[in-house]
């Protein structure tokens, strides 16, 4: 039985900023090249999350007229505050004692999903076919191994994988070269991190989880332009995370929280933290009688080059956050993903032409400015292993005094899913009750995302050990899943583990934080998921 | 025979309906966007009905602004043969929408016009029954079943005291349920074929039909928030809630 197959010089999956990139960048080297890009998501950018405080760097190089064209990136940071945060009270940090990579003044506050719509216009003008609403769920191999291309999900199954009268068969997209974008923990990238031992002799990534909020608020309110972070409350000194508050166009606000998954307690969630930071008196006037608009959470890349896997196989890329190419310390990816899109598109290019191996993709990242940018910042996030005091002092000697040339590297010792601590040593922590104006439940925020999955198909967040939730993972750890999920997917009913998948926004958290691996997340029935708006 | 069907391009049913603080109408920058859900029903119909052999012919068209298009090759990509633009940056009232259609009914010469039976987002329910009349066509609205015979149409129609089956003659205006089928998927191969099927496109301005708007919008607003239930213990208390605070027993 084979399927149907359709053949291209470079299929990419993944329509973020990094696939874009490189789908653009290839067209403009050799317009004759046939590139496709699969993308998930009912529409490109539909499932695009991000701060986003946008550097132009990468953009610069790929389109160097776009501040002639109407994109959307129109909102000049114009000031900026950095707080620190105890319960009550407010220490702001001095602008210029911060990190040189903490400086904004020369970004933009974007929606990342708007600049990929943007994006994504650009490359279909080039002749780039974006396919929307097709998740690639298969990677195909050739005889000798190497990557052939990938397989789009069958549609129309149901429950129990039946065919149903709308059934249609996946098909297989086959290529020269085959680029994987899909993000942090893409879930064809991690099978071919382990298929192909990618990451053998790195540190094991680091994640982080993402949430994050737009707010209309008054005029009074909005200072646009104005970029603002928080360290401290509500998370304890050993709790790597932050807060951002963004002031973009339109009078709204982009606030969110970051939360390193490294944590350990399991009675954290990363939702009610984020919920709850809002109320503190420096932030809450900030947003009190405003309107929130949109909700949305993603898992994001923390481990820096230590934990950056090899970038190429035999027939294949990994580019941006599916390697994790994130830069931390800037809290930014989107500049490092595109360059990694631009020097990947170079190398196909060659590899294509000049039968050059693909290996000097890696080699061109690794002369980049990208890379130079993630070496200087790769001790900041080990050092909050320490606690946030320490880690405090350690990145000031080591990004204002030595701008991130220490002559050592440190290590991330753990996989976050290895860092949760047993229920029973831990403490329990009591979240407020939300109040419907300035703090919400799960329920009416993933309300917002717009989030859907056609009810009648196989559950995409499958389980190893059906049994484990109860029989281990409740007793040892209080089955976190219930709080590390921001919209509620996980419940435990009448000591049965229940797995609402339909309200599932693709943030992959429970893929990378269940203590025993037991959930891997896979691509569901195309156009599922959430419906993200100009986050 | 020939099928003419109408898709208009809506908020996707998924996404949270935002109000414009000045109750001017609601926010669609950045939203996404998707066909009507019985539209979808409609084309399907059609396509099913081109499969068994007794329509030789779909026509898809829109009406509205540019990205319209993207209703008109989702049509094409399923199975429609040809599509029709007909560009309108404004809004045009059912009224006006009707008056197009029959334009092009009239150019067309179609058997059939098939249309949702609403579209979602001003839930008017009209365009169908005004395009019958304009025509002075039978219509078989809120179908459910489509049985196609030499000349004529048996339609079961979903009506409030049950199902009402109808029988009528050719040529005729259906608008479809979302009961009728389920809408299958475009494939790939299907979704690039689309891309070259023939696409004639219009400007409503050139139609020749009067397409002022009737009505005047005076303002949109948020339905009223609900207020929070409340739970019982027991029965009994349920009871006496019922006749004692919302006395309606």
């Amino acid at each position: 039985m084979s399927r149907e197959a359709m053949e291209y010089d470079v299929v990419i999956v993944g329509a973020g900023p990094a696939g874009l990139t490189t789908a653009i960048k290839l067209k403009q080297l050799d317009p004759s090249l046939n590139v496709c890009i699969l993308e998930k998501g009912s529409e490109v950018g539909a499932h695009i999350l991000s701060g986003n405080v946008f550097e132009t760097k990468a953009l610069d190089e790929l389109l160097p007229n776009w501040r002639n064209e109407n994109t959307p990136i129109k909102t000049k940071v114009s000031k900026e505050k950095f707080l620190f945060l105890s319960k009550n009270s407010s220490l702001s940090w001095p602008t210029w004692l911060l990190p040189t990579v903490q400086k904004n003044h020369k970004n933009y506050i974007i929606s990342l999903a708007n600049l990929c719509r943007w994006l994504a216009e650009q490359a279909e003008k080039l002749g780039v076919e974006i396919f929307p609403g097709f998740p690639a769920s298969e990677v195909l191999y050739n005889d000798d191994d190497s990557v052939k291309g990938v397989a789009t999900l069958d549609m129309g199954l149901d429950k129990e994988g039946n065919k149903k009268d709308t059934y249609q068969e996946g098909m297989e997209l086959h290529a020269k070269v085959t680029v994987f974008s899909e993000g942090c923990r893409g879930h064809l990238g991690k099978q071919l991190i382990k298929k192909f031992n990618l990451d053998e002799g790195k540190n094991p990534q680091q994640y982080g989880i993402g949430l994050k909020e737009i707010w209309e608020v008054s005029e009074q309110q909005h200072q646009e332009g104005l970029v603002m972070h928080t360290a401290g409350w509500p998370l304890d000194s050993k709790t790597y995370g932050g807060s951002f508050i963004y002031h973009a166009e339109n009078r709204q606000i982009y606030l969110g929280y970051v939360i390193g998954l490294d944590y350990q307690n399991p009675y954290l969630s990363p939702f009610d933290e984020f919920q709850r930071f809002k109320t503190h008196p420096s932030i809450r006037k900030m947003f009190e009688g405003g309107k929130r608009i949109s909700f949305g959470a993603r898992a994001l890349i923390e481990g820096g080059i230590q934990s950056l896997p090899k970038m190429y196989m035999p027939g294949a890329l990994l580019i941006g956050c599916d390697a994790g190419t994130l830069n931390m310390p800037k809290i930014k990816g989107s500049h490092t993903a595109m360059k990694s899109g631009i020097v990947a598109a170079e190398a196909i290019v060659e590899n294509i032409k000049n039968k050059a191996d693909l290996s000097i993709y890696e080699k061109k990242f690794k002369d980049s400015w990208a890379y130079k940018e993630l070496y200087s910042a790769r001790n900041v996030k080990p050092s909050f292993s320490w606690g946030l005091i320490l880690g405090i002092i350690f990145t000031g000697i080591d990004q204002i005094l030595f701008r991130g040339r220490m002559p050592f590297t440190l290590k991330h010792k753990h996989a976050d899913h290895e860092a949760l601590k047993p229920a029973s040593q831990m403490p329990k922590i009591e979240y407020p009750k939300p109040d419907g104006k300035l703090t919400f439940d799960k329920t009416s925020s993933v309300y917002l995302t717009g989030t859907n999955h056609a009810e009648n198909q196989p559950v995409h967040l499958r389980l190893k050990d059906p049994n484990l939730p109860i029989n281990y993972t409740l007793k040892e750890y209080d089955e976190p899943a219930q709080r590390y999920c921001p919209v509620g997917v996980y419940e435990i009913q009448k000591e049965k583990f229940v797995i609402n998948s339909q309200n599932c926004i693709h943030c992959k958290t429970c893929d990378i934080k269940e203590p025993s691996q037991n959930i891997t997340w896979v691509a569901p029935e195309g156009g599922g998921g959430p419906k993200y708006g100009n986050m | 025979m020939k099928i003419l069907v109408a898709v208009k391009r809506v908020i996707d049913y998924n996404v949270q309906i935002r109000v414009k603080e000045d109750g001017s109408g609601v926010h669609t920058d950045n939203v996404k966007m998707s066909t009507n859900p019985p539209d979808d029903n409609a084309v399907e119909e059609s396509v099913k009905l081109k499969e068994s052999g007794k329509i030789k012919e779909i026509v898809a068209i829109s009406i509205g602004e540019d990205k319209a298009q993207e209703s008109i090759r989702k049509a094409l990509a399923v199975g429609a043969d040809k599509g029709i633009h007909v560009k309108s940056d404004s809004y045009i009232e059912p009224l006006g929408i009707a008056k197009i259609l029959k334009k092009i009914v009239e150019k067309e010469k179609p058997d059939m016009v098939f249309l949702g039976k609403q579209a979602i987002d001003d839930d008017c329910n009209q365009t169908g029954q005004m395009l019958a009349a304009m025509l002075n066509w039978p219509q078989a609205t809120f179908s459910s079943k489509l049985n196609i015979k030499e000349k004529s149409l048996e339609v079961v129609r979903e009506i409030d005291e049950g199902l009402e089956t109808l029988e009528i003659n050719l040529p005729a205006i259906v608008t479809c349920d979302l009961r009728l089928n389920e809408p299958r998927f475009a494939s790939l191969p299907n979704i690039m074929k689309a891309k070259k099927k023939p696409m004639e496109q219009l400007n409503a301005k050139d139609i020749g039909v009067d397409l002022s708007n009737r009505i005047e919008q005076l303002k949109v607003e948020e339905p009223p928030k609900r207020k929070a239930g409340i739970k019982v213990a027991s029965v009994a208390e349920l009871v006496s809630k019922l006749k004692n605070e919302a006395k309606v027993i």
